[in-house]
This record gives C-alpha cells, structure tokens and sequence, in this order.
C-alpha cells in the first residue's frame, strides 16, 4: 500500500488551500469590476448571480437546463470516445490504415463542429440527433489523434522484450501496446471532454428548446443578463468538475497506467 | 557443441540516401553451452547488431545464426534479452507481474507461475518488493528485474546489452557480482555486449574483441580462468588479464576515436 507521509497531507493541504485562495481572488476580481469598474445591469455582481441560481435552482430550470446539456455531451462524448480507440488503435498500429483514414483525420479535424451546425440542423433536425453527432464529431479526432500517437510512442524494447519472452503478434497488442497506449487514450478523451462544452453550447445556442446554450440564448432575448451569468457560472462549474471526476477516475482505476497529465 | 553459433554473418543497412552501410562483415563465434562470453568493442563497432540478429529482431544479411542447432528467424523464448536501459519493463505491472510475463504468455498455471516468479525475485535480491511498480523502484532493481524476468522464462541463454552502463559505478560492481553469482547458480549462457575491459573481466569465461566500425568481426579472444577471488582490480592475475585485453583493443579505440572527428 502507498501510505501517505504526514508532509505529503500537509503538502496537498496547501495545495488545495492555494487553488481555494485563486478562486476566491476570481471572486472578488469580478465582484470589484462589477460594482465599482463598470457598475452597469449589463454586468452583474456575483452574489446577483448566486442569487439568481439559487431561484433558478429552486424552481428547477437550473436542473432541467444542465442535464440536458450534459446529457447530449455525456452520450455523443462515450460515442465518440467508443469509435475513436479502435480507430485509432488501427492507425497507430498498421501503416496501411493510416495511409487510408488520413484523410479523414487530417482533412476532417480542421473542420469545427461548429461549422458543421448548420448541416447537422439540416441533416438530423434539431432534434437530439444534430448534438449528439456534433459532440461525436468533437471529440473522435482528438481521441483518434492521441490513441494512435500513443501506440507510435510505445518504445520498441517492450514490443522487443516481450516477443523473446515468447508473446505472439496478438498478445503483444492486447498485453504491451494496449495497456502502454492507455495513458494517452485518456488523456485525448481529457482534451475532448472539454471540445465537448464548447461544441454543445454553440449546437444550442443555434438549435435547441432546452439546455444551458438555449438558456443564454433565451436570457439574451428578455435582457436577463444575470440569468445569462449563471448559466456561465454552472458551465465552467460542470467543466471544472467533469475534468477533475475524470481525473479522478484516471488515477483511482488506472493510476497504475500513470496518465500524461 | 557449441549452443549458438554465428558463421560468416554479414549486416548491411541501406539508409534513405541509398547508400549502404555494412555494420558486421564475415562475423564468426562459437559459444559452447555454459559459457558467460562478454563482447567487447568501441562505440559504434557493431556489437549491439550482432546481439540483435542472435536475438533475432534484426535479420542477417549474409551467414547464418543457430541457436541449438535451430537457425534463428525471429525473437523466441529460447533466448531472452536484458536491456540496457528500463523502457522494456511494463510500467503498468508490478515487479512480480513484470517477471511472470512471459510465462503468462506462454500459459503457464498462475501457481506455478507465481511460484517460479517468486523463486527468481528471491534470487536476484528483491524479496518483499513483488508489489511494486517499475517506477516505484532503482536503477538497479529495476535492472533486478529485468534479470528476473528473463530467468523465470527459463530461455537455453541470455542476451544482455550493456545491462549495468546506466547505474552508477557502486550499483554497478554490486550488479555485476550477483549477476555472476546467479550464473554461477543456474548455469546459464550468456552473451553480454560491453565496452567496459573491467566488466568483462570480472563476469567472463571467454572475452571477443570486436575490430572498430565498420564491417567489423571479431579480432580476438581472450580466455578468462580467473578464480572468483581473483577477479578484482587490484588482482596481479587480473591486470596479467588487463593487459592481454588491452592489447587486442588498444589501436581499435584509437582508430574509433579517430573516425568519430
């Protein structure tokens, strides 16, 4: 077992005490420049928002908005996330695939997914349909991109070492090049998981009836601007703790495949 | 009989240009079976190619390479391989797993691997460290390791390339007795790739000067008959020793030295 030396607590309790420290700053930064820099309705404080989300929370709009969002970012992320390993396993493994899906990933990933709203719109509707392949679209090439640069970056004496230790073709893949390359999977869905915020809003702010894009969107039509505030401020808390969750389970379900942090 | 036996091997490399490069030319040794034989030789003079065709992750270009009899076409369990640096352990296993590799691979009843696994961690002095990770551990046990690791697999010899150069020089002679000892104890062949005279002396039954590069060969060799007392430095034995060596490796470095400017 890893215990814990008394000075690495102490060591992660300042941690945790400096990231508090630099949040809080954020805080007053925003609560000085609200009421004494710009002091306008077109700039909020940040106990008006608190407030607004506590009523928002309250009357379950909050709720209903944020799980629809992170619903559509939840499937079209494990979909995307489920097609790009193999893909990219297959390409950092076999020459031929890569020369073949190239041009899908160099061509395609120079694309954003939000340019491709429109056509999705047209495409699926505005139904569930054009979210969930926008969210696949944004997070296939990063994970497409890291698992094969993964594989790639397996050093030859592994693959080596394990064929004089009598591994076939297929156990060296599933036992060396696969385990080896998982750091860097994770760390592509990492990256992908927040394409994935970004995509969303855009997707809903262009064509949705529910979730926090079409909230801003609608807020900005009634001149809500705090209401538009605290669908900021619930965005980039779902973020902060979605990548941490993920980091999270990175080391508790395979910290012993040390992630690329 | 001879358990490997290397005759009239050529390696040629062709580099992007098109030109060719001849690393090994016309190369010839018998090693009998038991044998510790270190190949000694100067940077860039083609020893590390030689211990990669016999280990059979390159092929030859010319001449022929057997191993008991059998011609060698490709890495096998038979002849296990001790890396020089630790990019061939699996990071993602823990000391013990990385030692039962390959007889995991070969199938072999988890009792009876754990069994043996546990029995070559013992030997080369790592018991009670079975839990840990490769990054968790030294230099040297990780080297510790990868010893292990081949010998659970039970190959008919060992290849090792320059095994101890990346430890320090207290690690190192701590290293190199053991490893003599161990061999002492299972009666393996080894073919041990070094350009430390020191080293060779002290682990070796039979020393091979390798000519500088290109299209290197042997140059000689020398009989080692030292008992294990006498194999240390300040030995007179061992200097008589020293000497015979440093004559045949002498002019080498100094034509090596001389085409590196």
């Amino acid at each position: 077992m890893r215990g814990l030396a008394p000075g690495k607590v102490g060591a992660s309790l300042r941690g945790i005490g400096i990231s508090l420290i630099g949040f809080a700053s954020l805080f007053v930064i925003w609560h000085v420049a609200a009421t004494w820099l710009l002091n306008s309705v077109l700039f909020p404080t940040p106990w008006k928002v608190i407030l607004k989300a506590i009523e928002l929370a309250q009357d379950g709009t909050l709720w209903e908005q944020s799980s629809a969002s992170l619903a559509r970012i939840g499937l079209g992320f494990a979909g995307g996330s489920l097609l790009g390993i193999p893909l990219g396993l297959a390409i950092g493994s076999f020459p031929i695939v890569r020369r073949l899906l190239e041009p899908y990933t160099e061509f395609l990933r120079f694309i954003p997914a939000t340019a491709l709203i429109t056509v999705a719109v047209i495409w699926f509707g505005i139904g569930e349909g054009a979210k969930i392949f926008l969210i696949i679209y944004t997070t296939i090439f990063i994970v497409i991109i890291n698992t094969a640069a993964g594989v790639t970056a397996v050093a030859p004496n592994k693959i080596r070492a394990a064929r004089s230790l009598g591994a076939g073709p297929l156990q060296v893949f599933f036992f060396v090049a696969l385990p080896a390359t998982v750091p860097y999977i994770l760390t592509g869905m990492r990256l992908a998981m927040a394409n994935s915020f970004v995509t969303i809003i855009a997707a809903e702010l262009v064509a949705a009836n529910n979730g926090l894009g079409r909230m801003i969107w609608d807020s900005r039509m009634y001149m809500l601007v705090d209401q538009i505030f605290v669908a900021l401020l619930v965005l980039g808390m779902l973020g902060f703790t979605a990548d941490r969750l993920f980091r999270w389970a990175i080391y508790a379900f395979a910290g012993r495949f040390s992630p690329v942090t | 009989m001879s358990l490997v036996e290397l005759a009239g091997v050529s390696k040629v490399y062709r580099s992007l240009q098109g030109s060719d490069y001849t690393a090994v030319r016309d190369f010839s040794l018998d090693i009998p079976a038991g044998e510790f034989f270190c190949l000694l030789g100067t940077s860039g003079c083609g020893k590390t190619t030689v211990l990669n065709m016999v280990a059979g992750f390159e092929a030859v270009s010319t001449g022929t390479i057997s191993v008991a009899g059998k011609p060698v076409t490709r890495p096998d369990a038979d002849r296990g391989v001790v890396f020089q640096g630790d990019d061939s352990l699996y990071g993602w296993l823990t000391a013990l797993g990385n030692i039962e590799f390959g007889l995991r691979m070969r199938g072999v009843a988890r009792a009876e691997r754990d069994h043996k696994a546990r029995h070559y961690l013992e030997l080369v002095g790592l018991t009670g460290q079975d839990h840990k990770h490769p990054s968790e551990l030294s230099g040297g046990m990780k080297q510790r390791i990868q010893i292990a690791r081949v010998l659970a697999n039970e190959p008919q010899m060992l290849l090792m390339d320059e095994p101890f150069a990346a430890l320090d020089a207290h690690t190192r002679a701590d290293m190199q007795r053991e490893l003599k000892r161990i061999c002492k104890a299972t009666g393996k062949t080894v073919l041990f790739i070094t350009h430390d005279i020191d080293e060779a002396i002290i682990l070796a039954d039979r020393i091979g000067v390798m000519h500088a590069g290109p299209a290197s060969k042997l140059k000689g060799t020398v009989a080692v008959t030292l008992a294990d007392e006498e194999r240390e430095r300040t030995h007179d034995t061992f200097t008589a020793v020293y000497r015979q060596v440093h004559e045949l490796i002498r002019d080498e470095v100094a034509i090596s030295l001389k085409r590196a400017h």
